[in-house]
């Protein structure tokens, strides 16, 4: 029974919009913590990426994920440029919306995920060869993963494996290859010899609250409906913010002063931990998924910092390990009780559940980290990763882009 | 005949300077935002996890041109009004001007920098400036 229901469709299509803010508001957050020669270039990595990555996903980025599935591995080729994907709903998918908003929905968390790489590399990449690597990533990361987790026959939503809204997909694939990216790319200049300051925190705040409004689009609109699960991954999704950004204040008050950019990543990382867990766990259960993701990701900043990597804006930290944690705490909480489309977790009774979540996790570490390193390689041999030393002093907004964001 | 005054202090203490200067009599004054360090080297500040070191202080340099035998009194307010004992309360340099021109008269020297009701047209100099 497949007929269209107007509350699900315009809460999936207010989903999507929140979704959608939610990349020019990383622009902000990112944009905040660099240094104001800057700004322009690292606001541009996350905007060009809606420009790039909207028509990746209307031409085949769609089509490679959802399309007819090849041995679990890939979508076929048959909704290339959104053909036969309209008005009437895909049952397998979202059978009481349009096809046409369940691809418009998810075309935003194709748009996010690479834009949320960035913070990696900020500073120093060239743009040319940026754009290359989003659309390849985009193509051989993100498309096949999210085809193996959300697509109809994907090798891991055939194992079992739970993720919501893309603790995996998203987080854990953006996270790990931040890593292996800012690995090839190298330190900026300076690095390690003095802080580099962020530029203007006030930026930082805005984008991080906006990023907490719109992930109730993302989590929230995952219900792909206008009912309980929906509800409840929305106060699932403001609980894990909530607890995260107390307990990061309460770590980085131990070591200082309670930071503020400290509370606003707090807050980010609870986001990211619920976001594969948001539709099939209580709030109690987000409360504790996000006071433990607090830690985890303080502490994986400062491991990052002990081996001197330049992985400069924590993504891996962030959104890695966040994302990591996430995966691995739904096979933990998960409950039938408030989705009985999901599985019970290891604290439900099922340890089964467990062990799918970490066959998940690993298989796309590796997948996410290894793939990145090589196109991030062959990149950096065929173009070049980075600026030259002089560009990279006088910054990108000029070098790279001719402009200065402040007159 | 006339010497320049640059104190670099705490921002904080600007209003503080500005009217320990205006007291005395000091009326022509122009203040610059500098950024700077002396022998505090910088502060920490909280981060993302922990702290990290800036070395570059903002700090307000308070620039004042004035005749030889005020630059005493003007010192002392300056350092009485700028001072909290803690590191970072700043230093004033001295130098020597060698001439002062007011450019809507073509006044020139010690006529160019007299203003009405300043630390030499009055007495007692501790009233504040009359209308």
């Amino acid at each position: 029974m497949t007929t269209i229901n107007a509350g699900d469709t315009a809460w999936v299509l207010i989903a999507s919009t929140l979704v959608l803010m939610m990349t020019p508001a990383l622009a902000f957050f990112y944009g905040g913590m660099v240094r104001k020669k800057n700004i322009l270039s690292t606001l541009n990595l996350s905007f060009i990426i809606m420009s790039l990555l909207s028509v990746q996903w209307v031409l085949y980025g769609y089509s490679l994920v959802f399309g007819s599935n090849f041995g679990g591995i890939i979508g076929g080729l048959n909704f290339l440029g959104l053909s036969g994907v309209g008005a009437s709903p895909n049952a397998a998918y979202a059978p009481t919306i349009p096809h046409l908003a369940f691809a418009a929905f998810q075309m935003m968390f194709a748009i996010i995920t690479p834009a949320l790489i960035t913070g990696a590399f900020v500073e120093r990449v060239r743009f040319k060869t940026f754009l290359v690597f989003s659309l390849l990533w985009a193509t051989l990361v993100y498309d096949p993963v999210a085809h193996w987790v959300w697509g109809t026959g994907g090798v891991l939503r055939q194992l079992g494996a739970l993720d919501f809204a893309g603790g995996t997909v998203v987080h854990i694939t953006a996270g790990f290859s931040a890593l292996a990216f800012a690995m090839v790319i190298g330190a900026r200049k300076g690095f390690g010899a003095s802080a580099f300051e962020p530029h203007n925190i006030p930026y930082s705040v805005l984008g991080a609250g906006l990023l907490w409004v719109g992930w109730f689009g993302f989590n929230g609109g995952s219900a792909l409906a206008a009912n309980g699960v929906a509800v409840n991954a929305v106060v699932t999704t403001n609980t894990a913010a909530a607890a995260s950004g107390l307990v990061w204040m309460l770590l980085s008050w131990r070591d200082d002063r309670p930071s503020v950019l400290g509370i606003i990543t707090g807050a980010v990382v609870g986001l990211v931990a619920v976001t594969p867990a948001a539709g099939y766990v209580t709030p109690l259960s987000a409360l504790a998924i996000g006071a433990i993701a607090a830690p985890i990701s303080y502490y994986a900043i400062r491991l990052r910092q002990r081996f001197n990597l330049d992985e400069s804006l924590d993504v891996w930290a962030c959104h890695g390990m966040g994302g990591t944690w996430g995966a691995l705490a739904t096979g933990l909480f998960a409950t039938k009780a408030v989705n009985d489309a999901g599985a019970n977790g290891l604290f439900y009774g099922n340890p089964a559940q467990f062990l799918i979540q970490l066959v998940t996790v690993v298989v796309v570490v590796i997948f996410a980290f290894g793939v990145t390193s090589m196109v991030a390689k062959l990149l950096n041999r065929f173009m070049g990763l980075r600026v030259s030393a002089s560009e990279e002093q006088v910054g990108l907004d000029i070098s790279e882009h001719g402009e200065r964001a402040y007159a | 005949m006339a010497k320049k005054i640059e104190a670099v202090i705490r921002e904080e203490k600007l209003n503080d300077v500005k009217e320990a200067l205006r007291q005395i009599g000091i009326v022509g004054l122009n203040v610059t935002e500098v950024r700077g360090h002396g022998r505090q080297g910088g502060i920490c500040l909280a981060g993302r996890t922990g702290t990290y070191q800036v070395d570059l202080l903002p700090k307000v340099q308070v620039n004042i041109v004035l005749s030889d035998h005020n630059v005493e009194r003007t010192i002392e307010a300056i350092q009485q009004a700028a001072q909290t004992g803690v590191q970072g309360d700043g230093i004033i340099f001295i130098y020597p001007v060698e001439d002062v021109i007011r450019i809507r008269t073509g006044e020139r020297g010690r006529q160019a920098l007299t203003y009405m009701g300043d630390i030499d047209t009055r007495q007692p100099a501790t009233q504040a400036a009359p209308k």
